[in-house]
């Protein structure tokens, strides 16, 4: 069976998708009391959601391009609002991505949160279900509702279960997305409105949207709006202020979805719809997004070398992680993007990894100063040989999974310009930097603690959790060929569509042009690749 | 005229005469009971408001009656059912409010029906004279409504402004219906339409600038915004959620009916007035309700703000907008009914002692009523216009008229205003959520009547969030006329 007539038969993602929330609902009605079974009833509902989401790269055909288990249903008729899933290779891995980190998050906060914890658990599969929703929505309307819906219980974890700042943290997230959101929703009423006009067909189904593309002028307005609440959620560089806050206060589990998921969503809106929709305002506004790409790998790395708090450290590396994705996506050529989408799940597991692995310590002592901890490894081997793992994935080093999208985006700059490559070295070298020296600084030295007790090695179910990332780490560092061959099919499907969209576009725009415009090519093309 | 060709058709205005029948009823009954036993009263009117509801939603007629003065079609129907089920609702949440107030008399029932009558009227009216009629009929209700409390000064202060500055909305907008008057010749909306002709006499602008204000002072626009804040605060609470929403779909019915069908070769014009008055209207009431601290207060800049936004859909003049505001107003039924039922609940004057007043009163509310809490955490949610809510596929279906008719910057301005508003529903689900509660303020339990409200509220926000489709469907057909 093809995984479109698996979806004929049973509809896979929304099962997926929805499953979290119904256990969330289900967990509602538990009694308060039952705190044990409350945990196994999460960590149970999101490890079969993860087992079910499995049986996608298992059945998925690698060689076609096109979306794959559709389901397609009329939503809202007099508007063209459609409910339409479905999941190409862009967006498997993220999905897989969402669907353990939230397994991972359930571990993180078994013994972690005491208060209120039914609530707790079924935000998080709440938080799971809208993210899944996003990933796989292919109707505009209906992925804006996902995209928003989201904001929701990830306020709430932040504002009920944060640190000390929580509800100026919690307030500032919400209303910097929000707003963001907003006028992404006047972009996507407009290409609605714009292809209305000119086709006659009203819809907000994605897939059709990309067939016709919209005039340049009014490409740069929608680009605009899209780039307002993409690049707030990413967060790209002025628009970034909201990410350490929300991060230092979020509860552990909170910080790493943040982290894994939630920031994966802006990157990934622009690779599925800023592309394909806006490719001439696309390419035109490239300069500027890779000068603030880069600017943000520079700054964001510089920053996080002044930070003390370890939370806010890795919170601030986030920024210049981001930095890599975007600046793989506006280059332009494949192994650009390659190395973007890489580099989104690299980031999901190896920063998550640091947050879970800072949780787990802050749970022991409650502070998460950088002075306040030195000689950790002699009295923590175990916890100390998992941070270094991790710490060398996020910087990039060879046989983790940090280098195999690092060098990919490397490529992509040093296609593009050999300026960017530079920067990005730099960046790179920068990242050492701060997660050598966290490590020295926290690690090494002799040992002395001041806290309450004497300080435990990490117990049996947190060796598993970070065992379990590892293993991922070490996977994709050292075989990541099956993880960049599911994209391929649908990265060159979407490289094609972007060419011929640009081309007719800027066709309409100016018949004079219009053959200088055929001969140009958005993409660096691929030697020998016959494309 | 031949009687013939007045066309009187009483099944036209049958739900205003079965509404007006039971408020006479009621206004008897009332006689004969005691005083412990006025909760019956309002047991009746609910249940009389019941059968008419069916009567009222089929109420579709395509012809003008009674000479042209009554249009009872689906557009007018759609809001006969949305005052009906307001003024459901309010009577639910009055009865225990009244006990607990110590404020039950008999006439509270009849004058709320009365004033829903007087909302119908409004619906329906395609006369000016009419229009005017139903009007007066549902501000006279509420000033004596909300006077309710005659011991509280604020209840009095309050609806001795409403009168003064009602009277004074009522005499502007029946001058402004003058010159319209002189201008074309008729009072009947259809026939203005046909007599006014290019709409270049200065005084028929005076007219319609006159009535654009006489509305404005009923929807709580900009500037015309001042008696809000007081009245809804001194008011009884449930008479406030009346106001909100009934007074001003009532308002929005006639604002919408009188402008595309008596001057729509005015469009340009009006659209232009409009657009400002929306713009200010969005930014000043959320702007201004971030400061308060009364939640009453909050909910009434609130409701200024989405006064503001519904205007958009008015101004674009085009079917979906118009579509749009009966959509909008209907989610807003909900969502603010639901909102202001939790306040009526936590409200009350214990001792002498206003409680529940100030936002700080719902610090940890969470703790003591987790499901108050999480209800009203979903009425300010949607009323934020966060999907999936009611009040996202509402503010959705505003903002994509706005884009239609290539109104981005008023689109622009709504977005803003809106991420502006949430700074203060977000405040108030913080303090319910995160804040402690504070020591010593004692709880009392929702009776079944707040039970059943809640309830439906909040299956109309949810369901109006995610399967709008048969209302906007309805909606659509309802002011398809207008544009024929």
């Amino acid at each position: 069976m093809t995984p479109n007539e698996v979806a004929a038969a049973w509809p896979v993602l929304s099962i997926i998708t929805f499953l979290p929330a119904a256990g969330a609902i289900f967990i509602l009605f538990l009694n308060r009391e039952d705190t044990e079974l409350i945990r196994w009833i999460g960590l149970g509902v999101s490890l079969f959601v993860f087992l079910l989401s499995l049986y996608l790269p298992l059945t998925f055909d690698a060689s076609n391009p096109a979306l794959q288990w559709v389901e397609k249903g009329v939503w809202i008729k007099s508007f063209g609002i459609q409910y339409y899933m479905g999941v190409d290779g862009i967006s498997l891995l993220l999905v897989l991505l969402t669907t353990f980190i939230t397994v991972i998050c359930m571990l993180a906060s078994w013994s972690d949160i005491t208060d209120r914890l039914r609530a707790y658990m079924a935000l998080f599969l709440f938080t799971e279900t809208c993210s899944l929703g996003v990933f796989m929505a292919q109707d505009l309307f209906l992925f804006y509702v996902f995209w928003e819906a989201v904001l929701v219980p990830m306020v709430f974890i932040i504002g009920i279960w944060g640190g000390k700042r929580k509800l100026y943290s919690a307030i500032k997230f919400f209303l910097f997305t929000f707003v963001g959101s907003l006028f992404m929703l006047l972009g996507v009423l407009a290409v609605y409105y714009y292809h209305g006009d000119v086709t006659g067909l009203y819809t907000f189904d994605s897939t059709i949207l990309a067939l016709t593309p919209i005039a340049p002028e009014v490409q740069y307005w929608v680009f605009i709006a899209f780039f307002l609440g993409f690049a707030v959620k990413v967060p790209m560089f002025p628009f970034h202020t909201w990410l350490p806050d929300a991060h230092t206060d979020a509860p552990t589990a909170g910080s790493i979805v943040l982290a894994s998921v939630l920031l994966k969503l802006g990157t990934y809106a622009f690779v599925r719809f800023s592309l394909p929709l806006l490719p001439n305002a696309s390419v035109r506004l490239a300069p500027f997004m890779i000068g603030i790409s880069l600017f943000a790998i520079i700054y964001g790395a510089l920053v996080t070398i002044a930070q003390k708090d370890i939370k806010r450290l890795i919170a601030y590396s986030s920024v210049s992680h981001m930095g890599f994705v975007m600046l793989g996506i506006f280059v332009f050529n494949i192994e650009g993007l390659k190395g973007s989408i890489m580099q989104m799940i690299n980031h999901g597991i190896s920063t998550g990894a640091l947050f879970l692995l800072m949780g787990m310590i802050y749970e022991r002592t409650h502070t998460r100063m950088i002075g306040d901890y030195t000689g950790l490894f002699k009295q923590m081997p175990v916890y100390g040989v998992a941070f270094l793992v991790v710490a060398l994935s996020s910087m990039g080093m060879p046989s983790t999974n940090g280098f195999i999208g690092e060098i990919f985006v490397l490529i992509g700059a040093f296609k593009a310009s050999w300026l960017f490559a530079v920067v990005v070295a730099v960046g790179i070298l920068l990242g050492a930097v701060y997660l050598l020296w966290l490590f020295q600084r926290v690690f090494l030295g002799t040992y002395s603690y001041t806290g309450r007790g004497t300080l435990q090695d990490l117990n049996f179910r947190e060796t598993v959790t970070a065992l379990s990332l590892m293993g991922l780490i070490f996977w994709i560092g050292l075989y990541p060929r099956p993880f960049l061959h599911v994209m391929d099919a649908s990265l060159n499907r979407l490289v094609n569509q972007v060419e011929e969209n640009y081309r007719q576009a800027g066709m309409r725009q100016n018949a004079s042009k219009a053959t200088a415009m055929a001969s140009r090519t958005v993409f660096t093309p691929v030697k020998g690749s016959g494309r | 005229m031949e009687l013939s060709a007045l066309n009187i058709n009483l099944f036209s205005v049958m739900p205003e005469i079965l509404t007006t029948g039971l408020a006479i009823i009621v206004l008897i009954v009332d006689f004969f009971l005691g005083r412990k036993a006025k909760p019956a009263l309002g047991y009746l009117s609910i249940i009389g408001l019941l059968i008419i509801l069916p009567v009222a939603a089929m109420t579709a007629e395509t012809a003008p009656s009674f000479g042209g003065t009554v249009m009872s079609d689906g557009f007018s129907a759609y809001f006969n059912v949305i005052f009906l089920i307001a003024a459901i609702f309010t009577i639910l949440i009055s009865m225990d409010y009244l006990e607990k107030t110590g404020i039950e008399r008999g006439e509270y029932y009849h004058i709320i029906l009365f004033a829903t009558v007087g909302m119908m009227v409004m619906a329906s009216a395609n006369d000016f004279i009419n229009l005017y009629v139903g009007l007066e009929l549902m501000a006279l209700s509420f000033y004596i409504l909300v006077a309710f409390r005659v011991e509280s000064s604020r209840s009095v202060e309050g609806a001795l402004k409403y009168f003064v500055l009602g009277a004074l909305s009522s005499g502007i907008l029946l001058y402004g219906i003058a010159f319209a008057y002189g201008a074309s010749g008729s009072t009947n909306l259809g026939e203005m339409a046909a007599g006014l002709g290019s709409g270049q006499d200065p005084f028929l602008v005076l007219g319609f600038i006159l009535i654009i204000v006489g509305f404005g002072f009923k929807v709580a626009v900009f500037p015309f915004h001042v008696w809000t804040p007081d009245v809804y605060e001194g008011a009884p609470t449930p008479v406030t959620a009346l106001l909100s929403i009934g007074s001003k779909a009532a308002a929005f019915a006639a604002f919408l009916r009188v402008f595309t069908v008596a001057f729509p070769a005015l469009q340009p014009q009006w659209s232009e007035v409009l657009w400002l008055l929306s713009a200010a209207t969005m930014i000043f009431g959320s702007v201004v309700a971030i400061a308060q601290k009364n939640i009453v207060r909050m909910l009434a800049y609130s409701s200024i703000a989405h006064a503001g936004i519904i205007l958009i859909g008015l101004l674009v003049y085009n079917d979906i907008g118009m579509a749009g505001v009966v959509y909008y107003l209907l989610v807003y039924l909900f969502m603010n009914m639901g909102a202001f039922a939790v306040v009526t609940h936590l409200r009350g004057d214990a001792g002498g002692v206003m409680k529940g007043e100030n936002i700080s009163d719902y610090s940890g509310l969470v703790s003591k009523r987790p499901a108050l809490a999480f209800l009203m955490a979903l009425f300010l949610i949607s009323l934020a216009g966060i999907p999936p809510t009611g009040g996202f596929a509402a503010k959705f279906f505003i903002l994509s008229a706005a884009i239609n008719a290539k109104y981005y910057w008023l689109a622009s301005i709504g977005v803003v205003s809106t991420a502006i508003s949430l700074f203060f529903y977000a405040r108030v689900i913080f303090y319910m959520f995160v804040r402690e509660p504070e020591a010593g303020v004692e709880q009392p339990g929702t009776g079944a009547c707040y039970n059943v409200v809640l309830f439906c509220t909040a299956a109309g926000t949810i369901f109006l969030g995610i399967y709008p489709t048969p209302f906007i469907d309805l909606a659509i057909k309802a002011v398809k006329p207008f544009f024929m």
